[in-house]
């Protein structure tokens, strides 16, 4: 596969496996006191784990997992309205498969398609406004869901629904903002980090700039890095090395996809159609100002917390989730998920209590899938 | 977050719609090109490789930064190749220090 | 003749699952022409000189076979209920002779493509070598099925001296398959169109009988073997590693994919090695036998593909671990519920 296959090349990955390592080495880094890296994007953890990347750096470098995972971050309660809006009869549910088995307080999509609400998994929201297309006597109700990757493709999605006058299709917005919890972290003193692996498809859409914050008001480097193998290390190798020569810059390891000033017409897309929530609650970290996005009132027609009266805009009562596991320690990486005492416990893939343990990207099934730090279930 | 995956553009089948269809090793599947035809016609897509996610194709593939990368990554060889020969002098060294030898020339 | 046309042209009802003249036309017409029992009583009446062999042993399985769409390039549900239940019996060391086939028919299904199922499990129990020997047939109601539903049980006779059992593969043992993985569970959800993918990918779905007689001919140590089919390739060696309580090592370079297959795969943010096959088993041959039964399996058409993927090993008992392209080890484990198509 052209431009996949060069960047898995193994004998180019033992050289910079080479170099991370002499550049681990001329920092002082150990296991005791190891670099620090965060890969903010989840899609970065699922490769990192794929690849067993993590076993082949050297144990003074440590990879932090960050909370670029919108199935993981999603609070329990927006599952809920989902299933809520899934379970009327005359409503069409359509989702990316990822968001099937996250569970709510009291179900997942899939414990509601069970039971009758009709939950169909598309790749696309394009397939979802097909539907719509193709059964106008049914509500069809997209699950938007994703960082500004994806938040184009719901705007203009709905734009086109707006071009048709397809009345019947409407979107269920979770899209959030990859850089209001990034300034959370930076702001927690608790956080110890080096610097951070800078999600590659957001940026192509967001540009390098917005990132710039990082290295101005915190003196953290980040590399926007892509997502093979080769991309992660020589980002790696790019982070260590602006450590050794002691600067803090916003670098791009992929500019082969990422243009410095992002994506005009994805950003058009996404101010015509959006504008950011005052505050949005995000799964371990709470609510976080302007973290999240709704629909603008020109589109209202397709907004379907407006449309079943859920969520934020509604009448009902907002209650906040109680986590009584440690997904926001493990989620901000305070802990490592294998230090939770419900991991491979209470909570598996099979029976997961947190949604770090559902999605394959979710820092919780990566360890447990991939990792072999399973704790022995005596038999 | 984000699965995407670069696909080449090989047709374009919807014009009024900006839809396209991209072939992905050998699988294909109609995607909207919105994103990737500012200033430019649709015709001058086809050919080109872009970045496909959820049916859209959200950045055009830059082939010559992507040989740049390449490029970066095959000057690694002789860098590390160096770093290999320091990191051995290095070790051999040591050892030489530990054993009262100097190190083999 | 007529009233033939008009069965062929026309579509399931009620009547064709109550027990009347319906039902008989339905069973003459398109069942017993087509299966050609040897009488038209209750069972079927076998006998067989490989059951009389002192030592023989008769093996017996069943399984129901569900997939949408019903019809898809390479295949359809008719070719992999007969499949499924001979390579059941073959990868257990067996020589399949005789099916059952139940029907379970959603009102309002058409005739014609039930015709073409029917042929299709004719021609596949032809290039098998069993026979379909009995049979039965039910109607529900329109809604409560998904146009055809089919069982097949199947018998086979395992001759003496023949003992594969996953439990008694060794570390060291080589790992082979016969065919690319993942093929049939691409081709599905490219068939299926509510992902809208085209592809030309094919299901693997071909009986595996005679490629496991070649092979236990020319290596006959064979230790034990699965066809890798829901959970595909990973879950079928984790069943092994558990009930032989070794450790597997696979290596990611040496697993043979077709490329649609990694596009699809690609795609859809799903791993190869949980793809299903219909086709495709794994085999454990103690080191000495290897080239000799990869040989023989590449003798065979279904095993124009054979790859050794990896051995058992002492370490990590009932693990399986795949070495990456760069040496990384990650494990593979059983799937978790149905594999779902990512998105981030």
């Amino acid at each position: 596969m052209k431009y996949v296959t060069e960047f898995r090349d193994p004998v180019a990955a033992r050289q910079l496996l080479a170099a991370i390592s002499h550049t681990v080495d001329q920092i002082g880094a150990t296991k005791d006191n190891p670099v620090r890296l965060m890969e903010i994007c989840g899609g970065h953890t699922h490769a990192i784990f794929r690849y067993g990347l993590d076993r082949l750096t050297p144990p003074g470098l440590e990879f932090i997992h960050g909370p670029g995972c919108p199935v993981c971050v999603l609070p329990m309660r927006r599952v809920d309205e989902c299933v809520e809006i899934a379970m009327r009869p005359e409503v069409i549910f359509t989702t990316f498969g990822d968001a099937m088995r996250v569970p709510g307080r009291r179900k997942s999509l899939l414990d509601s398609k069970s039971e009758g609400a009709d939950v169909r998994m598309v790749y696309s929201p394009l397939d979802a406004l097909e539907l719509a297309r193709c059964n106008p006597d049914r509500e069809v109700v997209f699950f938007g869901l994703g960082f500004e990757t994806t938040t184009p493709s719901t705007a203009l999605t709905i734009l086109q629904a707006a071009s048709e006058g397809i009345g019947n299709f409407s979107l269920f917005c979770n899209h959030i903002t990859v850089t209001p919890p990034l300034r959370l972290l930076l702001e927690d003193p608790e956080m110890k980090l080096d610097g951070f692996i800078g999600p590659g498809h957001v940026s192509m859409v967001i540009g390098t700039r917005p990132y710039e914050f990082i290295a101005r008001e915190f003196g953290k480097p980040l590399v926007v890095a892509g997502f093979e193998p080769l991309d992660l290390l020589q980002s790696v190798l790019m982070l260590l090395r602006q450590r050794v020569e002691g600067r803090a810059e916003i670098e791009n390891q992929y500019a082969r996809i990422v243009p410095e000033e992002g994506n005009p017409a994805s950003l058009a897309a996404i101010e015509q159609v959006y504008e950011p929530r005052p505050t949005f609650e995000w799964r371990g970290l709470g609510e976080i100002d302007k973290s999240g996005l709704r629909i603008r009132e020109a589109y209202a027609a397709y907004d379907a917390e407006r449309k079943f009266d859920v969520g934020y805009g509604s009448s009902k009562p907002h209650v906040p989730d109680t986590e009584s596991f440690a997904c926001g320690a493990v989620m901000t990486g305070r802990m490592k998920p294998f230090v939770c005492p419900e991991f491979g416990k209470g909570c598996t893939p099979e029976h997961p209590l947190g949604a770090l343990m559902v999605s394959s990207e979710g820092a919780c099934a990566a360890y447990y899938q991939y990792a072999d730090v399973r704790p022995e279930v005596a038999e | 977050m984000c699965l995407g995956i670069p696909g080449q553009i090989v047709e374009i089948t919807d014009s009024e719609r900006k839809l396209a269809t991209v072939d992905i090793s050998g699988v294909r599947r109609v995607v909207n090109v919105a994103c990737v035809t500012t200033n430019r016609s649709l015709d001058d897509l086809i050919g080109r490789w872009a970045l496909i996610h959820v049916g859209f194709a959200m950045s055009l593939i830059d082939e010559a930064e992507a040989a740049l990368t390449l490029k970066a990554l095959h000057e690694l060889d002789e860098v590390s190749g160096e770093l290999e020969t320091i990191t051995r002098t290095e070790a051999m060294m040591r050892t030489g220090a530990e054993t009262g030898q100097g190190p083999v020339q | 003749m007529n009233a033939l046309n008009k069965l062929l042209e026309g579509r399931i009802s009620l009547a064709h699952g109550g027990g009347g003249k319906a039902m008989h036309d339905l069973i003459d017409q398109i069942f017993a022409a087509r299966f050609k029992p040897d009488s038209r009583e209750d069972q079927a009446r076998l006998s067989h000189p490989a059951l009389a062999e002192p030592g023989a042993q008769l093996a017996f399985t069943t399984d129901s076979f569900v997939v949408s769409p019903l019809e898809f390039p390479g295949g359809d549900i008719g070719r992999i209920a007969v499949c499924g239940t001979v390579n059941d019996l073959a990868v257990g060391g067996a020589r399949p002779l005789w099916l059952s086939v139940g029907f379970i028919l959603e009102e309002g299904f058409e005739v014609a493509t039930l015709v073409r199922i029917v042929d299709s499990m004719v021609g596949t129990a032809e290039e098998a070598g069993v026979r379909i020997v009995t049979g039965d047939t039910k109607v529900v109601d329109k809604g409560k099925g998904d146009g055809v539903f089919i069982n097949t049980a199947g018998v086979g006779v395992i001759p003496p001296g023949r003992t594969l059992l996953a439990s008694s593969v060794r570390a060291g043992d080589v790992a082979i398959v016969n065919h690319r993985l993942g093929d049939h569970g691409a081709a599905i959800l490219a068939a299926r169109g509510d992902l809208a993918l085209s592809a030309s990918i094919e299901s693997d779905c071909q009986p595996l009988n005679g490629l496991m007689e070649a092979v236990l001919a020319a290596a006959p140590g064979v230790r034990a073997a699965r066809d890798a089919t829901r959970g595909g390739l990973a879950s079928c060696l984790n069943e092994i590693a558990q009930e032989a309580g070794v450790g597997i090592e696979i290596e990611e370079q040496l697993l043979p994919i077709h490329p649609e297959v990694r596009g699809v795969s690609e795609i859809l943010g799903l791993d190869p090695l949980y793809l299903a096959n219909e086709g495709t088993l794994v085999l454990f041959v103690p080191e000495e036998e290897a080239d000799a039964a990869l040989a023989a399996m590449k003798a065979t058409p279904a095993g124009q593909g054979a790859a050794i993927i990896g051995c058992a090993v002492s370490e990590h008992p009932k693990r399986v671990v795949m070495q990456t392209l760069f040496g990384g080890g990650r494990i593979v484990d059983m799937l978790v519920g149905e594999q779902l198509p990512r998105i981030c």
